[in-house]
C-alpha cells in the first residue's frame, strides 16, 4: 500500500510537526520580545537575554548544570569505553551486562530518581552535587556507551594484531592503536552524555540540596512563579547549546579515521 | 646453529567438545636461516593458522614452535622476533606512511636519528621513499602493499610472515611484486615465510614449497621435485595441469592402462592394485600414429603462443592434454584424424588410487 496514497497523510503528518514545533518557536520569538507580559508582542529586544546572564541563581544554576555535565560525561564515558572494550569479546551474560548497562534508556527517569534518592539518605550522604553526580553518570552510560560500541564494532580487529605483531604489549596497544582509532566514538559519546545531563530533570530535581540546582531544576522553580520572558530566554539557550552538541556528536560519530 | 623456524608436531583445533574441528593435524617442519619458504594450498587448508601460531596470535593445544632455537610458546606476540606483513597489509589508518614503519622500531631503544634513518632505509628498499607523508588512504593497493612490507622488514626480524601479500593486487603488479619480492629477500638476508594458494608463484620464488591439504604437509620439497615428483595425486594435481590415467598395475610393475597402454615401471610394483598414472601435459610426446603408447583422436588444438596445447579423445572415452613447442611440431591430422602419444617412463608418476 503507497502510503503517500492515503487521504490526509500529508495534512497529518503538518499537524503533527506543528504540535511537536510550534511551541518552541513561539517560546524562542518570544524570548526576544520586549514586552514583560509573555503573550503580547511589542518589540524585538536581547534584554531578557542581559538580564539572564546577569541573574546570580541563574549563574550558579548554570555552573552547577556544567560541572555536573563534566564530571557525569567524563565518568561515564570512561566507563562506558572499559565496559565496550570488555563486551567485544563473548562471555557468558555479555547481553545481561548489556542489558543492565543500557536499562536507563527503558526505565522510568522517576523510577531511578525516587530510588537513589531513597538510597542516598539511607547511607546518609549528603543531598547536593556529591550524590547527584553518580546519578548522572549511571543515567548517561548507555548515551556514552552506545557511540563507542558502534565504533568497536567497525574496527578492524587486525589493526591490534598488527600493533602486537610490532612489539606493542596491551597497554601500548590500546594507547597507540585502539584509542586512536575509536577516538571518534569516544568524543561522540561524550558530547551526548553531556547533553543528556544537562537535560536530566528528575534526577537532578530529587538529589539536589541547597545550592546545587541545576538549570533544568531553576526553570521549573521560576515557572512556578510565573512564565517570564527570562524563562523564555534560558530555555532558548538550553536548546540552542544541545542541538548544537548533538550535531556536534553526530559529526564526530560520523568521522572517518 | 638451530633453524631459523622448528616446528614440531604442532596442532591446533577451533572450537570445544563436539564442535572441536581439527585445522592442523601434526604439522612438523624446519625451516633454515634465510630460507624462502612457501606454504601452498588450497583456500582452508590451514596455512594462515599455521601463520599465526607463529606469529603468537594462536595457541597450539599440542607441540612446539621454536624461533632460532628459543621455544615460543609461552611468548606473547609482541616478544617474539617474527613480523608479518597481513593480508589485509592492517596498515594503521591514523599514521602517516613514515609512522606506520616507525612504529615497529620505537620502543626498542633507538634513538630518534636512528628510527628516522631506518624508516628511511626501509622506505627506499620498497621504492616507496616520496611517499612519507602520505596517509595509507591516500595510496593504491600496490603501494599500500610495498608499506606494509617496508613496516614489517624495518626492526629486521629474524622470520618474516607473509601471508598471500599479492593475492590483492592485479596480474602484472603481481608479477613485478613477484620479482622484487625474491629481491628483497635476498638482500634482507631474512628468512620468510611465505603463504599462497597460487602455485605459480611458489614455484617461482622459493627455495622450498611445503604443500598443504586439510590440515596436513603432504610434500616438502624444492620446487622442481614437487612439479616433477609429486609424491601424492593431490599434489600432482594442485600444481599445474596434468593428466590422470586409471589403471591396474601387478606385481611385476607392469601397468594396464584402461585406454589401452601398457606400461612398464619398476617403483609402481611396490603398489599393486588399482592406481592412475600422471603425466604433465608437456612430457608426453605426439609421435606417428601407432608408434606411441596409445593413439586418441585429435579433438582440438590451441595456438599458446608459447606452444601448441592438443586435446586428444583416447579410446576409453577421457581427454588427455599434450602439449608441445609449435616449432617443432609436424604437421597436424585434420580434426578427428588419430596421433600417436608417447608416455615416456621417466615422466610419469604413479599413485595407489
Ligand atoms: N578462529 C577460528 N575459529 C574457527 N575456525 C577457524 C578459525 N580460524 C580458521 N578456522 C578454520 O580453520 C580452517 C583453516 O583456516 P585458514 O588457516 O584460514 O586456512 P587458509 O589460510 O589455508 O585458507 C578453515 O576451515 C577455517 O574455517
Ligand atoms: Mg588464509
Amino acid at each position: 500500500m503507497n502510503l503517500r496514497r492515503m487521504p490526509f497523510t500529508r495534512e497529518i503528518g503538518w499537524l503533527v510537526l506543528a504540535f511537536l514545533y510550534l511551541p518552541v518557536f513561539i517560546l524562542v520569538l518570544y524570548s526576544f520580545n520586549g514586552n514583560r507580559t509573555a503573550t503580547v508582542w511589542t518589540e524585538f529586544s536581547v534584554k531578557w537575554y542581559a538580564r539572564t546572564f546577569h541573574n546570580p541563581s541563574i549563574q550558579v544554576a548554570a555552573w552547577n548544570s556544567i560541572i555536573l555535565a563534566i564530571t557525569a560525561s567524563f565518568g561515564s564515558t570512561v566507563l562506558a569505553l572499559l565496559a565496550a572494550m570488555a563486551a567485544r569479546h563473548f562471555f557468558k551474560g555479555r547481553s545481561a551486562v548489556e542489558a543492565t548497562l543500557n536499562a536507563p534508556l527503558i526505565l522510568p527517569e522517576i523510577v531511578i530518581a525516587v530510588a537513589t534518592l531513597i538510597l542516598v539518605v539511607s547511607v546518609g550522604v549528603e543531598l547536593g552535587l556529591m550524590s547527584m553526580i553518580p546519578a548522572h553518570v549511571a543515567f548517561c552510560i548507555p548515551f556514552a556507551y552506545l557511540p563507542i560500541r558502534a565504533r568497536i564494532q567497525g574496527m578492524d580487529a587486525g589493526m591490534e594484531e598488527a600493533a602486537m605483531d610490532l612489539y606493542c604489549n596491551r597497554f601500548s596497544t590500546f594507547r597507540r592503536v585502539t584509542l586512536p582509532l575509536l577516538w571518534p566514538g569516544v568524543l561522540a559519546g561524550f558530547t551526548l552524555a553531556f547533553v543528556t545531563s544537562l537535560d536530566l530533570f528528575l534526577v537532578s530535581f530529587f538529589l539536589a540540596g541547597p545550592g546545587s540546582t541545576t538549570l533544568p531544576v531553576y526553570i521549573y522553580s521560576a515557572i512556578k512563579a510565573g512564565i517570564s520572558p527570562e524563562i523564555n530566554a534560558i530555555s532558548t539557550i538550553m536548546l540552542v547549546v544541545s542541538i548544537a552538541l548533538v550535531m556536534v556528536s553526530f559529526a564526530f560519530g560520523r568521522m572517518r579515521r | 646453529m638451530p633453524s631459523a623456524v622448528d616446528i614440531r608436531n604442532v596442532s591446533k583445533s577451533f572450537g570445544r567438545g563436539a564442535y572441536a574441528v581439527e585445522v592442523l593435524k601434526s604439522v612438523s617442519v624446519e625451516i633454515a636461516h634465510k630460507e624462502f619458504f612457501t606454504l601452498l594450498g588450497p583456500s582452508g587448508c590451514g596455512k594462515t593458522t599455521l601463520l599465526r601460531l607463529i606469529a603468537g596470535f594462536e595457541a597450539a593445544q599440542k607441540g612446539q614452535i621454536l624461533i632460532d632455537g628459543v621455544e615460543m610458546s609461552s611468548l606473547p606476540p609482541f616478544q617474539r622476533p617474527v613480523n608479518t606483513v597481513f593480508q589485509s597489509y592492517s596498515l594503521f589508518p591514523h599514521l602517516t606512511v613514515a609512522q606506520n614503519v616507525a612504529f615497529g622500531l620505537e620502543g626498542t631503544g633507538a634513538s630518534r636519528s636512528e628510527v628516522k634513518r631506518r624508516v628511511g632505509e626501509a622506505l627506499e628498499m620498497v621504492r616507496m621513499g616520496d611517499f612519507e607523508c602520505r596517509k595509507p588512504s591516500e595510496l593504491s593497493g600496490g603501494q599500500q602493499q610495498r608499506v606494509a612490507l617496508a613496516r614489517a622488514l624495518a626492526p629486521r626480524p629474524k622470520v618474516l610472515l607473509l601471508d598471500e601479500p599479492l593475492s590483492a593486487l592485479d596480474l602484472k603488479l603481481r608479477k613485478q611484486m613477484q620479482i622484487e619480492l625474491k629481491q628483497l629477500q635476498e638482500e634482507a638476508g631474512i628468512t620468510f615465510v611465505f603463504v599462497t594458494h597460487d602455485q605459480e608463484e611458489a614455484l617461482t620464488l622459493s627455495d622450498r614449497v611445503a604443500v598443504m591439504h586439510q590440515g596436513r604437509i603432504l610434500q616438502l620439497d624444492d620446487p622442481r621435485t614437487i612439479y616433477e615428483h609429486p609424491s601424492h595425486r593431490f599434489v600432482a594435481d594442485f600444481i599445474g595441469d596434468i593428466n590422470f590415467l586409471e589403471g591396474r598395475v601387478d606385481t611385476r610393475g607392469v601397468i594396464a592402462l584402461k585406454c589401452g597402454a601398457v606400461l612398464a615401471d619398476s617403483r609402481a610394483g611396490a603398489t599393486h592394485g588399482d592406481i592412475s598414472v600422471a603425466i604433465r601435459p608437456e612430457r608426453a610426446k605426439r609421435v606417428p600414429t601407432g608408434q606411441g603408447n596409445v593413439d586418441g583422436t585429435l579433438i582440438q588444438s590451441v595456438y599458446l603462443g608459447t606452444g601448441l596445447l592438443h586435446q586428444l579423445r583416447l579410446p576409453c572415452g577421457s581427454v588427455f592434454l599434450l602439449r608441445e613447442a609449435a616449432a617443432e611440431a609436424a604437421p597436424l591430422p585434420a580434426h578427428g584424424g588419430t596421433v600417436g602419444i608417447e608416455l615416456p617412463a621417466a615422466a610419469i608418476s604413479v599413485f595407489a588410487s
